[in-house]
């Protein structure tokens, strides 16, 4: 019989999420930790992800991409968590076998007592949006062009437009002037910007590249590579306003269109997905699975990696709850449901005597609002009710809830209520 | 000088070339782009039809039947995936269900056996039928294939067999000088064959006055992921209008699904797509299944079809001797292909050359190792073998660095990230190639020992990559 | 007056200055220094690239240590092309010393062994 490994945990995915799950878990005592890799180093979309504005939150300074990855990278080396790169997880099971394969190892069984799954998410691609028009070259999401830009150092054209105002967009339209491209202009379908309002201010604004608001990408026109866009208003349905078109001789058209939870390997094995497609979680980030649990973009795209790190920080004491045995999957269930305005709810559900004293809400609201209140209801009784200035849909909202508020119920729900 | 040119290298050609290199003859190849079975032959339905409903008495009957028949051999020799899931036509309502029952007469004729099922004996193969559909013709030999491997593999076989492909090579001129023909100034051949699709009215009238046109018609697809809920078992139609045969809904050999097509005629180089007539398919759809997940759409394709304005295939020798015309292979040219080469090299080029077949004939393609369909065992002795096998490149369809390389060593190998998505499904899956195609990228320019900036996205001038930065390296 | 979106943190306070300098708009003491650099002397922290003769990446991410005036940035980043970094490299290690005479360094921000 071959002699099959057994891990306490395996992070599968050793970016922003994993490591932070994998340090948090071995603070709390886990110290059989392997970390598994896709990529040659740790760090994952981080590395390229060179501009700065990371960290304000964690560590109270400004810092860019790698070095963020880089202050947890440097965390993990110290201790005796174990990671392999170049490792592609293929599949695991509910019983927590891990199949992976690299250039060392080979293709590996593995065995885990628990695992966290970090794997980020992937973007939204030309064919998920129906981009109309020639399927030719030239046309690439940001994250593609940021990789092959900033980590493998080509320029993939010199007149570019973008289309979506998503950050990845604005933050490269920013890099791609600066490395001597000409950025045409960006087009966002919404009548408002899906990128925070200080990328719009250093990215587009310092660099006199136009916004246009409710346009989008009618045409692309081209041969063999992108020749030229053609742009159009929309109304309020989206349709195209007649005479609206612009042209836009570019060889290059980017795309910023959203991010997807990357969750293949949790999908196989029957885990219970949400509306984020991402896996549907419980205050412990444990997935429907026991033991599995989830974190960072692989389970709800975040807005600030800060956030994402906190979160896998929670995913990481979890996992360690669940091996030392004290994690309650038995009692009374709370569903969380997304009421007006809003998208989703994470966590999708909660044990109420599980809480220690705080528990935090993630959300994010449909469209933009400004001086509304958040109203959170117990089986329809209002509970709590915050006032909120502002609340973007390029922003993600986080409410924590004292225990003591949280009275029992079957459903608490969150709602925006507008004056 | 070459006894036999083909010029084009879609199926038909790749599926000429490939008989012919069962006989001692000299076969060139000419390509216009730089991959075989780069248009229709790529983005089509990928059906083999089982011949039940096209006119008695026509070659597109005729082919079609003979066709789907060896096409069991075919994918076994050249390791092409091919199922024969059966397709099915719907009715949707009792006129509907009469023109089925004047199909099935059809279909006899043609010799090929159908079923005429009731919705509820429908429901048990289909259980999301829509609830419009009342009845259903099962044609139990059509199957689904992998187009774009089958031409890959017909040409890597004919290669191997001693054919000679040249690839970036548009014929602009044909000449006749002293009795053979003179090509692009450069290749000179005794017999032409004409295998150029849309493209093949174009291409008859450099030698010959006009006698037909090919008339492009464009049809939009959707192509879904794979996804484990129910869906579609089997090829579904709609019973074949006026306008033309209709939408079908269809698994494909690697487990994704196609919508589609539409039918526009459309100018030659037209291949964009716009969700006016992909709302117009979605509708046309949406009467056959109920719930159509297009959430799962991970792209939008056209393809041309080479409509002939006589509507048949034109399998001729032209007005000039021994200038061979095979054009006009619409629908259901693909399920005809094999029956085709047959008989052009059976009927036309038997009776041009003494045809004495190669001992050394191998029909058979060296075996692709897949990975992915492999048990742990079986991965860890490729991987022993070669350590490549162990990087997984493309994530979502996971593919290995050792595939690739395999890939690209053998006689038809890709030269763009595109040629190597058709033929190993690099980039084909949820991200679309987002994660996987700089590593893609680099593994081709590390092979073909260029700069990354030379490897292109499809054809030969669709770069990737515009400049390097700081100066490079 | 003279409005913006300040950019010292994902927040984007609505900035307002006057002709005398007086800040409003801004909820922390970055946001006053930002507003007051912005008319006086625009500064922006800039972020790219160098080449690096790593077997794992091509490039190396560096950025300016602190702000620099922002009609720099195009200098500074052709600066960069002249330079070839040779690993091993440590996050936060000198790549240009006082770049273009701005009196800030240039850094890489990753680390490097191979």
């Amino acid at each position: 019989m071959e002699n099959i490994r057994t891990y306490d945990l395996v992070v599968i995915g050793g970016g922003a999420a994993g490591l932070a799950a994998a340090l948090k878990a071995y603070e709390n005592g886990v110290k059989d930790v392997l970390i598994l890799e896709k990529e040659p180093c740790l760090g994952g979309i981080l590395q390229q992800c060179i501009h700065n504005g990371f960290g304000l939150h964690t560590f109270k300074e400004q810092l860019s991409g790698p070095e963020y990855a880089q202050r947890f990278i440097d965390k993990v080396l110290e201790t005796d968590i174990q990671y392999k790169l170049n490792s592609y997880v293929v599949s695991i099971t509910k019983e927590k076998d891990v199949y992976y394969s690299n250039d060392e190892d080979g293709f590996c069984h593995i065995k885990a007592r628990s695992i966290v799954m970090a794997t980020g998410c992937t973007e939204r691609t030309p064919g998920a949006i129906m981009l109309e028009g020639d399927r030719v070259a030239g046309i690439l999401t940001a994250g593609q062009a940021q990789k092959y830009l900033n980590i493998d150092g080509y320029l993939v054209g010199k007149k570019v437009f973008i289309l979506g105002s998503g950050d990845i967009g604005l933050i490269m339209a920013r890099r791609m002037t600066l490395e001597g491209a000409k950025v045409m202009g960006v087009a966002e379908l919404m009548p408002y910007s899906n990128g925070l309002s200080r990328n719009i201010a250093q990215c587009l604004n310092d660099f006199d590249i136009p916004l246009y608001l409710s346009h989008t990408v009618k045409q692309v026109v081209g041969k063999d590579h992108v020749e030229k866009v053609i742009i159009a208003k929309v109304d309020e349905k989206f349709n195209y306003v007649p005479d609206s078109e612009m042209i836009f001789d570019v060889d290059t058209l980017i795309l910023s269109v959203g991010l997807v939870p990357y969750n293949i390997i949790l999908e196989d094995i029957g885990t219970k997905m949400s509306s984020t497609r991402g896996a549907y979680v419980d205050e412990n980030y444990q997935t429907s699975v026991e033991g599995i649990f989830a974190c960072g973009n692989a389970l709800h795209v975040h807005d600030l990696v800060d956030f994402v790190s906190e979160e896998a920080n929670m995913a990481g004491i979890s996992a360690s709850k669940y091996l030392k045995g004290e994690l309650n999957n038995t009692s009374e269930v709370t569903l969380t449901k997304n009421g007006n305005g809003i998208s989703y709810i994470v966590p999708q559900q909660y044990r109420l005597d599980n809480i220690e004293d705080k528990i935090a809400f993630k959300f994010r609201v449909r469209k933009p609002y400004h001086k509304v209140k958040v109203v959170i209801k117990a089986d329809g009784q209002e509970i709590k009710s915050i006032v909120k200035p502002h609340m973007l849909p390029a922003e993600m909202e986080t409410i924590k809830l004292d225990k003591k508020i949280l009275v029992e119920c079957k459903e608490l729900t969150f709602e925006i209520k507008e004056d | 000088m070459y006894d036999i040119i083909i010029v084009g290298a879609g199926v038909t050609g790749c599926f000429i070339a490939r008989e012919l290199a069962r006989y001692k003859l000299n076969v060139l190849v000419l390509e216009k782009n730089n991959d075989v079975g780069n248009e229709t032959t790529s983005a089509n339905s990928a059906i083999i039809h089982s011949g039940y409903d096209p006119l008695p008495g026509t070659l597109k009957a005729k082919l079609n039947v003979e066709g789907n028949k060896m096409y069991d051999q075919v994918c076994e020799e050249l390791d092409v995936s091919f199922k024969r899931i059966g397709s099915i036509t719907v009715a949707l309502d009792d006129k509907q269900v009469e023109t089925l029952k004047e199909l099935q007469i059809r279909a006899k004729e043609n010799g090929v056996e159908t079923i005429l099922l009731t919705r509820e004996e429908l429901l048990e193969k289909e259980p999301m039928l829509s609830k419009d559909v009342v009845a259903g013709l099962l044609a139990p030999t059509a199957g689904i294939i992998d187009p774009f491997n089958l031409s890959v593999h017909l040409m890597e076989n004919a290669i191997d067999n001693g054919v000679k492909l040249i690839l970036d090579e548009e014929v602009t001129s044909i000449v006749k000088k002293e009795g053979n023909f003179l090509i692009n100034d450069k290749y000179e051949a005794k017999v032409v064959i004409n295998a150029t699709g849309v493209n093949g009215d174009l291409v008859n009238e450099l030698i010959n006055d006009k006698t037909f046109d090919i008339m492009p018609r464009k049809g939009q697809y959707y192509v879904f992921d794979h996804f484990k809920r129910p869906f579609v078992n089997h090829t579904l139609f709609m019973v074949p209008s006026d306008k033309g045969k209709g939408v079908l809904i269809s698994p494909t050999t690697s487990g994704n699904y196609l919508v589609g097509p539409s039918a526009n005629l459309v100018a030659r180089d037209e291949k964009s797509t716009d969700k006016g007539t992909l709302n117009n398919v979605k509708e046309q759809a949406n009467n056959m299944i109920e719930n159509i997940p297009y959430y799962e759409t991970i792209r939008t394709f056209a393809g041309i079809r080479a409509t002939p304005s006589t509507h048949d295939f034109i399998i001729e020798e032209s007005e000039t001797e021994n200038f061979i015309n095979v054009v006009g292979i619409e629908s259901p040219g693909l399920a005809s292909s094999p029956a085709i080469a047959k008989k052009v090299v059976e009927e036309i080029i038997a009776k041009k050359f003494d045809l004495v077949k190669k001992d050394d004939f191998n029909p058979y393609v060296r075996k692709y190792i897949k990975m992915k369909s492999l048990s742990i065992e079986e991965r860890q002795r490729y991987f022993k073998e070669n350590k490549d096998y162990g990087t997984i490149v493309c994530k979502c369809e996971q593919v290995s660095k050792g595939e690739i390389i395999d890939c690209l060593k053998r006689s038809c190998p890709p030269r763009s990230i595109k040629g190597l998505k058709r033929r190993l499904r690099v980039g084909f899956g949820k991200c679309q190639g987002g994660m996987c195609q700089p590593l893609a990228l680099e593994i081709l320019a590390e092979y073909y020992g260029v700069d990354r900036k030379e490897i292109p996205y499809d054809g030969t001038k669709s770069y990737i990559l515009y400049k390097e930065t700081k100066g490079g390296k | 007056m003279k409005e913006f979106v300040c950019i010292e943190c994902p927040k984007g306070c609505r900035l307002t200055i006057d002709d005398n300098l007086n800040v409003t708009g801004n909820t922390c003491i970055r946001g006053k220094t930002y507003a007051i650099n912005e008319v006086t002397c625009p500064k922006r922290i800039v972020t790219s690239t160098v080449v690096v003769n790593s077997k794992i990446v091509s490039r190396m991410p560096v950025m300016t240590e602190h702000e620099i005036p922002k009609e720099k940035m195009f200098d500074i980043i052709k600066a960069l092309d002249e330079v070839r970094l040779e690993v091993p490299v440590k996050c936060r290690d000198v790549v240009i010393e006082n770049v273009c005479g701005t009196g800030v360094n240039i850094i890489a921000t990753r680390s490097l062994d191979k």
